[in-house]
């Protein structure tokens, strides 16, 4: 196979591209994934839950070292070992008790163990070490067609979830004592957040990797919630701007050395930091504080 | 035959240099990251370390790399994050939101210089980014240890000078404040000494375990106790015993990574605290109920 060459045609570019079906299905499976990526984050970003979410994502590597190494499916280690991780975090004491959050504690311990286990079913299972790099940074040769189907059978589930606990949820992410007063009840629909968040971080982490399905979960749904602080508007913008970054990012890494993970948390994080630093001159400007991102 | 060796002859592990050097620079920054550990959780900052070991797994990629010592990128860049993270945040406490983005950004630098690395360097490989995200404390040589450990018994003597204020500013910050207590200079202090603690420790358990030794004996301790200065002694003492058991199970059963065994016992020894805790509270409930 000879190098592909860019030319400044990009449909030429684009249609030379797609007659390769692993980037067909690339594209495919990218798309699918920011679109519930952007969503889900939305929620994780608003709830400041994104120590969950990359634990979660995390979790999903010593699940599919564990798979591969008893002979299963990676897809299946993802799925398994990150719901449960979920309901871990879930069981878990979490309350605010003398003053502190203990939460973040348990979720480290968590995380620290999911991945001090995946390097154990590594050494178990020798000979592994160009798949550990797979695992942890993602590669998007090796999408198959089955693959995608899954993918968009479980984003299908999610979002029809979401669709329909959304309005409590986001009660209760905004202000859970008042939520809890108006008999929504914000235990549960905590923890069935984590597990759809779950779902999410093995979906995502099959295209990125385990360590940078954060770059999707996180940086579309806070540059979009700079943009505009109305729910509806501001998912759309968090959808559009991930499936940018995803089709941005496979255009470029297919023309270039670096690999995929690189160029896809650039872009999200250039999104990002463009959007704050415009955000911050326009507050600037107007001479008051700005009230987004500010800590609550 | 090891693992005869070693059952018949505990005391026998410290007869190999590899050992001794293992157990030195294992037991000064088990020391450390106890003790900032505790802290971590009592201020919720656990994320933060957790962003800072990625930062230091990208730092000493981005070293190796462009060709210098793994350590000098190590440290410049994990320090020079956690300070610009405290700088973006409120009272030099990180936003959720900035520690993500900032971290994923990172993470994907650090795939760019595993590439480069991989790719440019006639004597790399692919392990070198699996060694740098899990550690390999057998490996160490005697020059390293030693500058491991008086690194890690500065972090501790830091960390004990600062202890009173840094207490009181992180368990009440607007009080502290108002008393005077230079509440954001302390916020970057610790950061600091976070980012020392993360980026001494890669060495020991790697970039991803460090978290497993800063929030599990942290989070038992301060379950265990409600007494600041007790919960940071019993914090490094548990992180100490973790290495030290966690050692010597990896000495004897050489299929277990030593850093797993550490986190093993780090880990039960969370559970095991969360588990007393809890019956604890329930008799101390049935004697109310029924008194």
């Amino acid at each position: 196979m000879t190098t592909p060459t860019f030319t400044w045609n990009l449909i030429a570019d684009l249609r030379d591209m797609w007659s390769l079906p692993f980037m067909v299905n690339a594209f495919r499976a990218g798309t699918i994934v920011a679109v519930l990526a952007a969503i889900i984050g939305w929620y994780m970003v608003l709830r400041r839950q994104s120590f969950a979410g990359h634990t979660l994502a995390v979790v999903g590597f010593p699940g599919a070292a564990a798979a591969i190494w008893l002979g299963l499916g990676a897809i299946l280690g993802y799925f398994a070992c990150c719901l449960a991780a979920a309901l871990v975090i879930a069981a878990l004491p979490s309350g605010a008790r003398r003053g502190y959050r203990e939460e973040s504690a348990v979720i480290g311990a968590v995380q620290a163990y999911a991945l001090a286990a995946g390097l154990l079913f590594i050494a178990l299972y020798k000979g592994f070490l160009n798949g550990t790099s797979a695992l942890l940074f993602g590669s998007f040769l090796g999408i198959t067609t089955r693959q995608v189907t899954t993918l968009a059978v479980v984003t299908t589930v999610v979002l029809a979830v979401v669709a329909g606990i959304g309005r409590p949820l986001l009660f209760a992410s905004i202000d859970p004592d008042i939520a809890a007063a108006h008999g929504v009840p914000t235990r549960d629909l905590g923890a069935a957040f984590l597990v759809m968040l779950a779902a999410t971080a093995a979906e995502v982490g099959q295209i990125t990797g385990a360590l940078l399905v954060f770059a999707l979960l996180v940086l579309p749904p806070a540059t979009a919630q700079l943009i505009t602080v109305r729910p509806g508007p501001s998912m759309a913008v968090s959808v559009v701007l991930a499936a940018a970054t995803v089709w941005v990012a496979l255009f470029v890494a297919y023309y270039s050395p670096y690999p995929l993970g690189f160029w896809l948390t650039s872009i999200a994080f250039g999104a990002y930091v463009a959007t704050a630093g415009i955000a911050a001159l326009n507050g600037w400007r107007r001479r008051r504080p700005q009230p987004v991102g500010a800590r609550a | 035959m090891t693992t005869s060796l070693a059952l018949a002859d505990p005391i026998g592990v410290l007869t190999h240099p590899f050992a001794q050097h293992a157990l030195l620079a294992g037991t000064a920054v088990a020391a450390a990251a106890g003790l900032v550990g505790y802290l971590l959780v009592l201020r919720a900052q656990v994320f933060t370390a957790d962003a800072l070991s990625h930062v230091a797994f990208t730092g000493a990629l981005a070293a190796l790399a462009i060709g210098l010592d793994a350590r000098l990128g190590l440290f410049a860049l994990t320090v020079l994050v956690a300070l610009g993270m405290g700088a973006l945040g409120h009272r030099a406490r990180p936003d959720d939101v900035i520690i993500g983005g900032v971290f994923a950004w990172i993470l994907g630098l650090g795939t760019f210089f595993l590439t480069v690395y991989t790719t440019t360097r006639s004597a790399g490989n692919g392990a070198a980014g699996v060694t740098v995200l899990f550690g390999s404390i057998f490996g160490l040589d005697a020059a390293r240890a030693d500058v491991t450990a008086v690194i890690a018994a500065a972090v501790c003597a830091a960390v004990l000078v600062i202890a009173r204020p840094l207490l009181f500013a992180s368990l009440d910050q607007a009080v502290a404040a108002a008393r005077g207590v230079p509440v954001r200079l302390l916020g970057y202090a610790f950061l600091t000494l976070a980012a020392v603690t993360t980026a001494e420790a890669t060495q020991v358990t790697g970039a991803l375990l460090i978290l497993g030794l800063l929030a599990a004996p942290g989070g038992a301790a301060a379950r265990l106790t409600a007494r600041p200065l007790r919960a940071m002694g019993l914090s490094a003492g548990i992180a100490v015993a973790s290495v030290w058991i966690g050692l010597t199970a990896s000495y004897a059963v050489p299929a277990l990574p030593p850093s797993f065994a550490i986190l093993t016992v780090a880990t039960l020894g969370y559970l095991g605290a969360i588990i007393a805790t809890r019956t604890r509270r329930r008799k101390v409930k049935f004697r109310l109920r029924h008194s």
